[in-house]
């Protein structure tokens, strides 16, 4: 599964168990409004890293935290590009 | 609080040489501890002891069973060192204790701080001598505590403190052998030999090292009645598939916080034996036992003061004052142990269900998430409810959003740990959290791992500040 497809399946699902209504998922799509809250975000984050084997926000110290999906997706994207050239 | 000291028998007064024999058991040898009425195993040395600080640097738990023993009501004070004291601190406690002569025996690693004005050799043998007309000491006995980092504060008791947990009903019908998963050198342990003393009964020591089946198997062939551990250990007990070769009579628990799971795996195992949790610390000593097979204890322990034991409540912490716990830390930088009106605060946070209260885990070991507070322990205690799951650790995580996010570690029972479907089990286990506790004490992720790791001290290791 590609990353955009892992991130987007973990948001549905974390959106299930937390009983939220997700937003549909573009990459222009507001983190902010996707319907997932800030602990739905931090779980994702968390279970990414169980999956994908990385956390990109916590390997780099000056990482924003990115505005859109399109965004959040680029930063795990590039996350696992630097891990496998390193 | 003044206290009321009894001037109780010593030691070596309570251990007569009349029937019925009792003996002290380790991996290498059995000892008929009633012919130290008539003997000695400190090389007819103690009177070069008396009046002295003695730290007792014993490296086995028989040896340092021996010599406490002997000594008490002979030194002035009897400091005892945990197998895992660390050499670095060993300069400061003995500066701290004052210590003048130290006991060792043939396993006690050398050290400078240990190089006293007397040393004596411990050997865990008996031979005959006679017995000296000593003047009497009231010995003061320090304990460490077990703190996670820096040198280990020295709490003071007494005899009488140590024993006042013990009530006349510890004389038990038939006959007892103890035995605990704890070191007799740590306040869970010391209980358990006291309690063997005082009820006159044998005790299996635990050996460092051991492999839990072997323990298992020697408490068996030693035909144990009354064990005692924390409930990590029972956990790990309950993994081997030696748990059958013993049969107790009763089974203690204290320590940690003892689930309900626990309880319930323990009186399912073992039903024909008595199901206690005890709370204590080493300074505040034994609080209380609760025996109905329920995890926390009765509301009412609050209302009523029982066997001089008083229990209050400072925001959501137990406070406790009573005849059993600690005088003082020894050191004069140290923070007083007790309050002004000399409670002992344990940093044990409990809540109130209903007329119960449970314990809902360590002031000092809260997990923040993103402003709101945590007990790992509540989480672990509802994760331990699976009936595939035999533990389990919730630990933080560090988390870009909320700063800490919570994540556990599972181990499964021995029966279940092969038989996959490990992703049902974690569904499972996430479904039985969220049904439970509210959503941000539902971890995040759940591993699920062969073991985990249990300190020196019987508790669930926690690596985190």
């Amino acid at each position: 599964m590609s990353i955009k497809l892992t991130i987007m399946d973990q948001m549905r699902q974390i959106a299930r168990e937390h009983g939220k209504t997700l937003a549909p998922l573009r990459d222009d799509l507001v983190l902010l409004d996707s319907g997932l809250d800030s602990l739905g975000f931090a779980v994702l984050v968390a279970r990414l890293e169980d999956t994908l084997g990385i956390d990109p926000f916590t390997a780099a110290e000056d990482a924003m935290f990115p505005l859109t999906l399109g965004d959040f997706v680029k930063v795990y994207e590039n996350g696992a590009q630097q891990r496998a050239v390193a | 609080m003044k206290m009321v000291r009894s001037n109780a028998p010593s030691l070596k007064g309570r251990i007569a040489d009349a029937a019925p024999e009792r003996f002290f058991w380790d991996r290498a040898a059995r000892l008929c501890v009633n012919h130290l009425a008539r003997g000695t195993s400190l090389g007819g040395r103690l009177a070069e002891l008396a009046g002295r600080s003695v730290v007792v640097a014993t490296a086995s738990q028989l040896t340092t069973a021996l010599a406490l023993i002997e000594l008490d009501g002979v030194a002035r004070r009897l400091t005892i060192l945990p197998p895992d004291t660390a050499a670095d601190h060993l300069a400061a406690l003995t500066a701290c204790a004052e210590a003048d002569a130290v006991v060792i025996d043939e396993g006690t690693p050398s050290h400078e701080a240990l190089e006293l004005p007397v040393r004596v050799v411990c050997a865990p043998a008996i031979v005959p001598a006679e017995q000296l007309s000593l003047p009497q000491a009231q010995t003061e006995w320090v304990l460490l505590t077990s703190g996670t980092s820096g040198v280990p504060k020295m709490a003071a008791h007494s005899l009488a403190s140590l024993i006042a947990p013990i009530g006349a009903g510890q004389r038990l019908d038939g006959a007892v052998v103890w035995g605990t998963f704890y070191d007799i050198r740590r306040y869970g342990g010391l209980q358990i030999f006291l309690r063997a003393i005082i009820g006159g009964a044998s005790l299996v020591l635990s050996c460092a090292g051991e492999p839990i089946a072997d323990h298992l198997a020697r408490l068996g062939r030693c035909g144990v009645t009354h064990l005692s551990g924390t409930p990590s250990h029972w956990r790990r007990a309950l993994m081997s598939s030696e748990i059958g070769k013993i049969s107790p009579r009763y089974v203690r628990l204290s320590g940690e916080i003892a689930d309900q799971a626990i309880l319930d795996s323990l009186r399912a195992t073992f039903p024909e034996a008595g199901v206690s949790h005890a709370y204590a610390s080493t300074e505040a000593g034994v609080a209380f036992e609760v025996s109905d097979g329920l995890a926390g204890f009765p509301a009412s322990f609050l209302d009523h003061d029982r066997d001089s034991v008083e229990l209050r409540l400072v925001d959501g912490a137990l406070h406790i004052r009573s005849p059993r716990m600690a005088e003082r830390y020894l050191g004069a930088q140290q923070a007083p142990l007790r309050d002004h009106d000399g409670f002992v605060d344990t940093g044990d946070m409990v809540e109130r269900h209903d007329d119960r209260y449970v314990f809902a885990g360590r002031r000092g070991g809260i997990i923040n998430v993103g402003g709101l507070k945590i007990h790992p322990e509540e989480i672990e205690a509802v994760i331990n409810r699976h009936p595939q799951v035999r533990m389990s650790l919730v630990r933080p995580k560090q988390n870009p959003v909320t700063g800490s996010i919570v994540i556990a570690d599972v181990v499964l029972k021995a029966d279940c740990a092969h038989s996959g479907g490990e992703l049902q089990i974690k569904n499972d286990i996430l479904e039985l959290c969220r049904d439970a506790l509210p959503r941000h004490k539902v971890p995040a992720t759940i591993s699920i791992v062969p073991a985990l790791d249990v300190a020196a001290t019987g508790k669930l290791a926690r690596r985190y500040g």
